[in-house]
């Protein structure tokens, strides 16, 4: 129990998590005895190679899928134990996501998008919050349209906008510009740190881009499923 | 934020995704199914009611022997009904020297409320509908009447103090059944004339008549405001009276129809489902992010939930104005057959039908629902991450209870529901056997055929499951197709062939015994074989085994109104060649000892008589009893003179008794009918050519509007098809472009697609073709007694349509997939 006092401060702690899952093959560990915690504004990447565990561990951070074993907390909560809708409740409350592919809702336009989380979360008057941060991203006069309607940096921007809307805790990122071309992506990025600069929002990034993950404070990179090294940039 | 803003805020984009455009058909299509059968049940229903009235000439008929008081005439105008008087009276009128008894009709103007009357400009010349009735000084006279007088259309005969000239030959009036038992032939007259003749007075026998009509309500309120206040002596008549059988039919056809709305229904359900699921697997990207934001899981059910209900009004909306569409195109095809104008169908129908189909939509779409309120979130970051599939148990149960629901409606009995939904899940099982064996020996095949072939055979046969389901559905709608379009002009035609060519197509009735001898000679001098004339006895039944037929109880309540109706009695010693004996023996030839009956099968069994039972009848004044020793089946389509109670020779002889008889009389020899009722007044002739005539129109009417019902059925088969299409689509898409992206022209992609809904055609033709062929025979057999000779043009058409029509609904529905670019498709996989 020593490191308990770091965890009640950390915004987001992992505690000996592991995940396993069954396949024809037997069970396969994917994630193996992970720990550790992340204070309030600080801005992680999580590195590894393909099927190092990347996402299962953003999965399970976030609450959107259980460890098989290990406690997780965010923001105060212990995710491992509440059922869905308490996690649901959690992630409306402190947690934004960006997703590679955007993930945006296809039937409904730019500002009802941003306006999604908020509604969700029970801010008053969502319409004005989104419409501020639209213009925040640079694309008020894209509320009107649908994502179809959208280039893939302008979509990446929208979800940007609605992953900042309701100022959470900690913002989810997966490879955030994996399906962008690099000066988009730059561009992108640029976006999401000034806007992680300016909140006191804990970013946590997945990628397995070298330089992206350099421009992070802290990085955590894993292995076959195991921590292998967690390294803060000299500052 | 609340769900239902949600719901809202993107119904309207999703309203364009394939999937909801199957939804939304699907339950218009069942709405609009049931709308239209409903409508045309209550039209049927309302039509045999009608015609029933048509006997009354009235919705209601008020027979007093005293005159009609004014108050009765002021209840019917306060109740807003229209209505007429009848005065009916035997009186002998006169021509020069000669002179004949009549039964005057006097009648007032507005009569016959229900029906119309026919007359002919001479006699037995060609009969035509007319409105109104006799101007004063004018009559129409019976043609038997005119022969007795020796005079025609134009002379003057006398009725009473008055004369009046004969402006027509009545051939026809609807009520001409009710007082059957004055032989004498009718005088119709305008009643205005009545006072003038002085025919009416103190003493005299007249039957006086109101007959009103209107509005089914208004009726029923004066029905019961004027029941209690009608003396003793005053007698009423209705529909219920008059139209017990025909609403038996009525209610059969109802019965029938309201099952073949049933099978459009459970086409729909089908189709419903299978849109369902895929609405919900469309929507779990979606879901899943919705919840990585935050949402909870009642939040996602109640958006879907709110969705689909929109989606089901929607159908409502659509299947009800086609409903209508098809009602007014019905009552069109109905004009003639039903008379009068009916009052338009209500809003039940179309609210029973809503109700229905949105019992349908949760029925068959809530396990859809709830696998998608159990997407995982982690399918934001691995869309391999799907929900547990929604439990059998689930599936069964919620579709099995909408299904029982609904027929509950149309069978409101707890065994009969349990045969009728044991039955059909044997049918649906059987069928989707049938289909997947179908479909297994395609896939077979597919190793001998070009490459087109064999990537249509293999889709074919890779989705099985999918393939039966459709294979069965447009079957099923097919077959119902062919059923009415061929077996009912190969009945039809059947029967007219088992008619006969000499069929008779008269009747003769009112022979006297002494006449028999000269209407013999007549025919024979004229060419014309000599009828068999056929005893008949008026009689009444009074007991069964010394129990009075008024407080016995019967088994059917047909069987109540059989023994209790005047009954004709015939005698014979040997057995019509139009009758079979089912049970017992029949007489020794020359039999003349205790007077022995047999009874017709049907009325038998609803009176539940049995062998032995004696039957006590009284005629003319005196009672005979007899011994129940056969139970006869008749072939009424023979169209000979055949009785319900035939007696044992000697039984009846000593009684008044008249003959009836039938025979072949072509257009030309018509008229050996004039001289036969100039020599024999008396004598009635009854043209049976005219009625079956207006038979065969009405079966062809009536069956042509139950085609257009079935075309539902077909509909929802071919929404099953484009909801499984829909169901596959992405695969489609990614496939073909693959395929094109490897290399393979557009065309031979297309022919390979064409060949996969050609091959599922075939053997949805082939099952329709097998099942109507089979139900065909059935029905031949066992309703018709007919032979049914196989027919090779419903193969064709049933193989051929199938083919036909399931290539141009699945290109249709298919085609988006085949004609995307397949850089854009290979790039969004």
């Amino acid at each position: 129990m020593s490191n308990r006092s770091g965890k009640n401060n950390a915004v987001l702690a992992a505690e000996n998590v592991s995940k396993q899952v069954s396949s024809p093959e037997g069970s396969l560990t994917i994630l193996s005895d992970v720990s550790f915690s992340i204070g309030a504004g600080e801005s992680v990447a999580v590195v590894g190679a393909s099927g190092a565990g990347k996402s299962t561990l953003l999965a399970l951070l976030a609450g959107l899928d259980l460890p098989t074993e290990g406690r997780i907390w965010l923001n105060g909560a212990s995710l491992t134990e509440l059922d869905e809708d308490g996690r649901a409740a959690v992630r409306a409350a402190s947690v934004g996501f960006v997703f590679q592919s955007f993930h945006l809702v296809p039937s409904l336009n730019a500002l009802e998008n941003v306006m999604l989380p908020l509604e969700l979360a029970g801010v008053d008057d969502p319409r004005k919050t989104a419409v501020n941060i639209l213009r925040e991203v640079g694309l008020a006069e894209r509320a009107r349209h649908y994502p179809s309607q959208l280039s893939g940096g302008e979509k990446q921007r929208v979800a940007i906008a609605r992953a900042f809307a309701t100022e959470p805790a900690v913002l989810f990122a997966d490879e955030p510009t994996g399906n962008l071309d690099s000066r988009t992506g730059d561009l992108v990025m640029q976006l999401m740190f000034d806007l992680n600069r300016n909140s006191s929002t804990t970013l946590i990034l997945v990628t397995h881009d070298r330089s992206l993950a350099a421009r992070c404070e802290r990085e955590i990179a894993l292995d076959s499923g195991r921590l292998v090294a967690d390294s803060r940039a000299a500052a | 934020m609340k769900a239902f803003v949600y719901a809202i805020r993107s119904f309207g984009r999703e309203l364009r995704s394939g999937e909801v455009v199957v939804l939304l058909a699907a339950v218009a299509l069942a709405v609009a199914a049931l709308t239209a059968v409903g409508f045309l049940t209550d039209k049927i229903g309302r039509a045999v009611a009608r015609q029933a009235n048509e006997v009354l000439a009235a919705d209601l008929r008020l027979l007093s022997p005293e005159q009609i008081p004014q108050e009765w005439r002021d209840a019917a105008e306060r109740f807003g009904l229209q209505w007429a008087e009848t005065q009916s009276f035997p009186s002998v009128v006169f021509a020069g020297d000669a002179n004949a008894l009549a039964t005057v009709n006097a009648v007032s103007s507005g009569y016959p409320l229900r029906g119309t009357l026919r007359i002919a400009d001479r006699l037995f010349g060609e009969q035509r509908v007319v409105d109104g009735i006799p101007a004063r000084g004018k009559v129409w006279a019976d043609g038997a009447l005119m022969a007795r007088l020796g005079v025609d259309v134009g002379d003057t005969i006398t009725l009473g103090e008055s004369a009046v000239t004969i402006e027509a030959v009545l051939t026809y009036r609807p009520d001409q059944s009710i007082g059957f038992a004055s032989l004498a032939p009718t005088l119709l007259v305008n009643i205005e004339d009545v006072p003038a003749s002085g025919l009416i007075n103190e003493g005299s026998r007249v039957r006086y008549a109101l007959l009103v009509a209107g509005e089914e309500s208004a009726v029923d309120e004066f029905y019961a405001d004027v029941e209690e206040r009608l003396p003793e002596e005053v007698r009423m008549r209705n529909r219920e009276d008059s139209s017990e059988r025909a609403s038996n039919a009525a209610d059969r056809a109802q019965r029938f129809l309201s099952l073949t709305a049933v099978i459009s229904l459970l086409l729909s359900a089908v189709a419903i489902a299978m849109s369902a699921r895929r609405f919900a697997h469309r929507r779990m990207d979606t879901v899943a992010l919705m919840k990585s934001l935050g949402a909870s899981q009642r939040f996602v059910i109640s958006a879907a939930s709110v969705q689909l209900v929109m989606l089901g009004i929607a159908g409502v909306i659509v299947g009800s104005v086609v409903g209508f569409a098809v009602e007014e195109m019905l009552t069109r095809m109905l004009a003639g057959m039903i008379q009068g104008d009916l009052p338009d169908a209500g809003w039940g129908p179309v609210g029973l039908a809503s109700g229905a189909a949105l019992i349908l939509l949760v029925g068959f779409a809530l396990p859809s629902l709830i696998q998608l309120r159990n997407t995982p979130p982690l399918r934001v970051l691995r869309h391999d991450a799907m929900p547990p599939p929604p439990s059998r148990l689930l599936v069964a149960g919620t579709s099995l209870a909408a299904v029982a629901v609904l027929l509950y409606q149309a069978i409101p009995d707890g065994r009969m529901l349990a045969i009728v939904l044991g039955g059909m899940l044997v049918t649906a099982a059987a069928l989707y056997l049938a289909g997947r064996l179908l479909v297994a020996l395609m896939g077979r095949s597919r190793g001998a055929v070009g490459i087109a072939w064999r990537y249509g055979l293999a889709n074919v046969a890779r989705r099985g499951r999918d393939s039966a389901v459709q294979v069965v559905a447009f079957g099923l709608g097919l077959t119902v197709l062919l059923l009415l379009s061929f077996v009912r002009t190969d009945l039809l035609d059947g029967w007219k062939r088992s008619l006969g060519e000499d069929a008779p197509n008269h009747f003769l009735i009112n022979i006297q015994p002494q006449e028999r001898g000269s209407i013999a000679e007549i025919f024979q001098s004229a060419g014309i074989a000599a009828p068999q004339f056929v005893p008949l006895v008026r009689a009444r039944m009074t007991e069964i085994n010394d129990e009075s037929v008024k407080t016995r109880e019967y088994p059917m309540d047909e069987g109540e109104w059989m023994a209790n109706r005047e009954a004709n009695l015939t005698w014979a010693d040997e057995l019509s060649t139009s009758n079979e004996i089912l049970d017992g023996d029949w007489w020794e030839p020359g039999y003349d000892g205790e007077p022995l009956v047999s009874v017709e099968e049907e009325a038998a069994m609803e009176m539940g008589l049995v062998l032995g039972d004696r039957l006590r009848f009284l005629v003319a004044g005196q009672e005979v009893e007899a011994t129940v020793t056969t139970f006869r089946k008749v072939n009424w389509d023979s169209f000979q003179p055949n009785f319900f109670l035939v007696l044992s020779p000697g039984a009846l002889e000593e009684f008044p008794t008249t003959y009836v008889s039938s025979l072949q009389i072509d257009d030309e020899q018509q008229d050996v009918l004039l001289s036969l009722v100039r020599a024999h007044p008396s004598v009635s002739v009854i043209d049976l050519g005219a009625i079956l005539e207006q038979v065969q129109s009405i079966i062809s009417k009536a069956s042509l509007a139950v085609q257009a019902v079935f075309v539902f059925t077909l509909a929802a088969g071919i929404a099953v098809l484009f909801a499984a299409v829909q169901s596959t689509i992405d695969e489609r898409r990614f496939e073909s472009a693959m395929l094109r992206a490897l290399g393979v022209r557009r065309r031979t992609v297309l022919s390979g697609v064409l060949t996969e809904f050609a091959a599922l055609g075939f053997a949805a033709g082939l099952l329709a073709s097998v099942g109507a062929s089979i139900l065909a025979a059935v029905i031949a057999d066992q309703l018709f007694d007919l032979d049914y000779s196989f027919n090779p043009m419903l193969w064709i058409a049933g193989l051929g349509g199938g083919i036909l029509l399931v290539c141009a609904s699945g290109y249709i529905a298919a085609r988006g997939a085949i004609n995307a670019p397949p850089a854009d498709v290979l790039r969004a996989a």
